[in-house]
């Protein structure tokens, strides 16, 4: 499919938790500098996938190769290593909530950095800004909504300009201008960057113009890894399922549009 | 009885793999104590958390150890005539035995168990996957500065204890007993040496690591916990199992290193 060069790479990943197989022969390609957006209803296993992306799920077969590298077989310094690369947000934000909420923005830059307070205090309030958080350094990540807390992850997650991110659900619990100024920041920073990015979301239709690969988890598969306008034309029972469900009628099957 | 069996050999092979699971996280804690970046902050929080707010819990225990071995002490030794001996037979027991003992017991009690809860917690709110995929180690970021901690206050907590206790016994056997003042601090003098006190060190030291590897390993692998490591729950019976293993293995590892050192 990319003509572009790989970045992560899953080759027949299965995954149980005792009876329950979650993962089924996954196949799937993130190419680089590219967005890949993973969908499919709750509970299919997107958030399963992505953690065996990060390392920290190994798969039961099959193996996942981060930067051409099987993770199962990386030494911990390895792993660390290609871990500065990446920038996460957990889809529950995983902020440690025994510090505030500039400590959590600043941890990445004060632990793998050698950057002075001031130069980290100014780069965090303007990821702060960034993000419409004001008035929050102070606040512990209990004190703040749902909301508030997917966007201080983001920050986290964007601090020190990664090279591949990784985003579980980014504007779950967002207001609606508020999730099209995250889109509008996560693609303004891609451009700017040039990261690979690989996003779980609900946002239907939404994040299709964020999108370069759509992929769908069902059935404990990936039913095809598409730009989305050939997801959307796809013949695959179950993305023409989704799409008709989340998109309406009028999307579906070319012929029916006018 | 087949299926005892079968019981039986997957408990052998839960423990044994639990076992060698805390003995890598031991092995990855004590390796990364001494990564850069270092930090000196993080590190006086946790003396200021292990060591001085047990202070106060320790001088109480340590005052009425001494109090009750004064008192006991001295009913014993009258029995032979050499009540003169209450100084060094109260010494020597605070020193080599309950004085590094007792302290470990109440620092597991008091800070173990928090240990043990605040790291469980953070496994299971995905505190500690977050802090990996920010390529910041675990075990240095939340490990070592605990065990660095550790290895400093509870010397010093032990050598509180002992100090207190001997004036608990001093008041109780000098001051309401009537043993002679002379007596009970001269017997001291002469009793105890160098190798009584390097014990009661090593003893202190011993335990710090035991305490800090168990209660922060019970709250690292919360996840692979049989019984279900799951929210509240789970975290209160790790907290739990971890202060009741670490003041076991606390007893244990006394006689074994008695045994050696004597
Ligand atoms: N640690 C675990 N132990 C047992 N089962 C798990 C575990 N993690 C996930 N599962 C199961 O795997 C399935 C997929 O979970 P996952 O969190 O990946 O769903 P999801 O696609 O991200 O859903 P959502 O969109 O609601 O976030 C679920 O049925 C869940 O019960
Ligand atoms: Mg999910």
């Amino acid at each position: 499919m990319p003509e572009h060069a790989v970045v992560i790479e899953l080759r027949g990943v299965d995954k149980s938790f005792g009876r329950q197989k979650v993962l089924d022969q996954i196949d799937i390609v993130i190419p680089e500098a590219k967005t890949t957006v993973i969908v499919g209803a709750s509970g299919q296993g997107k958030s399963v996938l992505l953690k065996h992306m990060l390392g920290l799920i190994r798969a039961d077969r099959g193996e996942v190769l981060v930067l051409g590298r099987d993770i199962a077989r990386m030494s911990n310094r390895e792993l660390r290593d290609t871990r500065t690369r990446f920038g996460v947000l957990f889809q529950g934000a995983a902020l440690l909530d025994s510090i505030t909420v500039f400590d959590n923005v600043a941890l990445p830059l004060r632990e793998r950095t050698r950057l002075t307070e001031s130069e980290i205090r100014k780069r965090v309030r303007e990821k702060l800004e960034l993000m419409n958080l004001v008035d929050v350094d102070e606040k512990y990540p209990a004190q703040l909504s749902g909301g508030m807390k997917k966007r201080v992850g983001l920050a986290r997650a964007l601090i020190l300009e990664p090279k591949i991110v990784f985003l579980d659900e980014p504007t779950t619990g967002l207001d609606v201008k508020m999730s099209k100024e995250i889109y509008r920041l996560i693609h303004t920073t891609q451009e700017r960057l040039g990261f690979t990015a690989v996003i779980v979301s609900h946002d239907v239709p939404k994040i299709f113009k964020l999108a370069d690969y759509i992929a769908l988890m069902a059935a404990s598969r990936i039913q095809g890894c598409l730009p989305p306008v050939e997801f959307q034309l796809s013949d695959n029972p179950y993305i023409r399922d989704f799409v008709q469900e989340t998109m309406g009628e009028i999307y579906t099957s070319g012929e029916r549009v006018t | 009885m087949e299926n005892f069996c079968e019981r039986l050999g997957e408990n052998a092979l839960y423990h044994i793999n639990y076992a060698g699971r805390l003995g890598i996280f031991l092995f990855l804690c004590l390796t990364n104590i001494l990564a850069p970046p270092y930090k000196i902050r993080p590190v006086i929080q946790q003396i200021h958390f292990i060591g001085a707010k047990s202070l106060f819990v320790i001088v109480f225990t340590g005052a009425f150890t001494g109090m009750v071995l004064g008192l006991q002490g001295y009913y014993s030794l009258r029995q032979f005539g050499s009540e003169s001996a209450l100084g060094s037979a109260v010494a020597l027991s605070l020193i080599r035995e309950l004085g590094p003992v007792l302290t470990a017991l109440m620092v597991t009690g008091r800070a173990g168990s928090a240990i043990c809860a605040e790291i469980g917690i953070m496994r299971n709110s995905e505190q500690i996957d977050a802090l990996e995929c920010m390529a910041i180690d675990p075990y240095r970021f939340l490990m070592a500065p605990k065990f660095l901690a550790a290895f400093f206050a509870l010397p010093l907590l032990t050598s509180f204890f002992d100090v207190v206790g001997i004036f608990g016994g001093f008041l109780i056997g000098v001051k309401l007993l009537g043993v002679n003042e002379g007596a009970y601090f001269s017997g001291m003098y002469k009793s105890v040496v160098w190798d009584d006190i390097y014990m009661g060190i090593v003893k202190s030291l011993c335990f710090a690591v035991l305490i800090v590897w168990i209660c922060a390993g019970k709250g690292f692998y919360l996840h692979l916990e049989r019984s279900g490591g799951f929210g509240a729950e789970g975290v209160s019976r790790a907290t739990t199992n971890a202060v009741v293993l670490s003041s076991v293995a606390i007893l244990v590892w006394d006689y074994l290193i008695t045994a050696i050192l004597l």
